[in-house]
């Protein structure tokens, strides 16, 4: 934790002290508040693996239910097409602890370039995301009664369809993240790109980092759950 | 990048020479799970890809998320988040575990489990479509084709 130069009681303007702009008066000092915003994110982040979390339970007694089914949709699944997407995402998670790394020790423009990186990383993702999509819409397999795949080996279960069901829910909701994770790259790259943080100051690009690792994190589950099930 | 002037920050917080250590970690792990789902395990398959992926999810947190070297407070909380998921997951899997045994289909697999006390003694092979046939089948040699009937 690096330490920082501001005064430790934060009595408001004019007071003589040296005063970082972004200290909250309702905070002793900085490293306090940032702490405090830490904590935030990570209760913030725990809703996040219960939400996901009690999608992969479902799943899971899905399979239970179906396992024929399950195992035969997922080979409709593109195994090199998930792996790259892992590779892809686990290279972001590193430009992003590096943007974070930069931010602490007062680099703007490689915080700026980690940043970039990151961002297109995503929107790599969400290419090859797209063009999985694409391929599953013309061959309709389809969450629930949307379901129109052939040559299935049991013909009329639901199983099919369920197994479709949970992959665009949960492939759908981690896409809405990324998407959700790119828009707020973006405004912590302007506010870098500005100047705004320092060493002293650098919580927006720390906990935006956070949520991305996040993101990463259930992606590493969902990878070998969807991709790899045998 | 990395140069040795910041050495006494990065003894402390990481740093970019263990986040690119941590990425190849990652990586290799990711490569070593694509390559175990080519191996046919059984049920181990599962087992090893949950396995692996716990080990790069506590990577990612350690290192990319900082936990390791950040205040408890934040590393009990995301234990706390997966502690509650786990017992969300036991108790689904208990419940779903025993919740089949007592489906219909399952009432006349075994050839020694007695549909009610008394009433189908081991050694005769019970071929009762339904449970509903138990009642009538106290006493009586003739349930399978009265069943039959039905």
């Amino acid at each position: 934790m690096s330490t920082t130069s501001v005064d430790i009681h934060g009595e408001g303007h004019g007071d003589g002290h040296a005063h970082d702009p972004h200290h909250q008066h309702h905070f002793t000092t900085m490293e306090q508040q940032f702490d405090t915003a830490k904590i935030g994110m990570w209760l913030f982040l725990v809703t996040e693996i219960l939400l996901f979390g009690g999608l992969f339970v479902g799943f899971g007694m899905m399979q239970a239910r179906y396992p024929r089914e399950f195992l035969e949709a997922h080979e409709h699944l593109t195994r090199w097409q998930g792996a790259l997407n892992t590779v892809v995402l686990l290279f972001s998670s590193f430009t992003m602890v590096m943007a974070v790394d930069s931010a602490k020790k007062n680099k703007k423009d490689k915080t700026v370039f980690y940043l970039a990186i990151t961002i297109i990383c995503a929107c790599i993702f969400l290419v090859v995301k797209y063009f999985e999509y694409a391929h599953k819409f013309e061959e309709g397999w389809l969450p629930g009664r949307f379901y129109h795949g052939e040559h299935d080996a049991i013909a009329g279960s639901h199983g099919y369809a369920t197994f479709f069901a949970f992959y665009f829910m949960m492939t759908g909701l981690h896409g809405f993240h990324i998407v959700a994770g790119i828009v707020a790259l973006l405004w912590i790259l302007f506010r870098a790109k500005k100047g705004e943080f320092t060493s002293s100051y650098y919580t927006p690009v720390d906990l935006v980092g956070l949520y991305w690792h996040i993101v990463d994190l259930i992606w590493i589950y969902l990878f070998p759950l969807y991709y790899l099930i045998q | 990048m990395s140069t040795h002037t910041d050495t006494h920050e990065t003894h402390e917080h990481g740093g970019p020479a263990v986040y690119a250590r941590t990425l190849g970690a990652l990586i290799v792990l990711t490569a070593i799970t694509v390559g175990a789902a080519y191996v046919d395990l059984g049920a181990g398959n599962v087992v090893v890809a949950l396995v692996i992926a716990t080990i790069k999810a506590t990577l990612v947190a350690l290192f990319f998320m900082h936990l390791k070297w950040d205040k408890p407070v934040n590393g009990i909380i995301a234990m706390a988040g997966f502690l509650f998921l786990g017992i969300f997951l036991m108790f689904d899997l208990l419940d779903y575990d025993s919740r089949n045994n007592f489906m219909p289909q399952n009432l006349h697999i075994s050839a020694d489990m007695p549909l009610a006390p008394g009433t189908a003694p081991a050694g005769v092979k019970p071929a009762l479509p339904a449970p509903e046939a138990a009642p009538a089948a106290a006493g009586d040699k003739k349930t399978e084709p009265a069943a039959e009937k039905k």
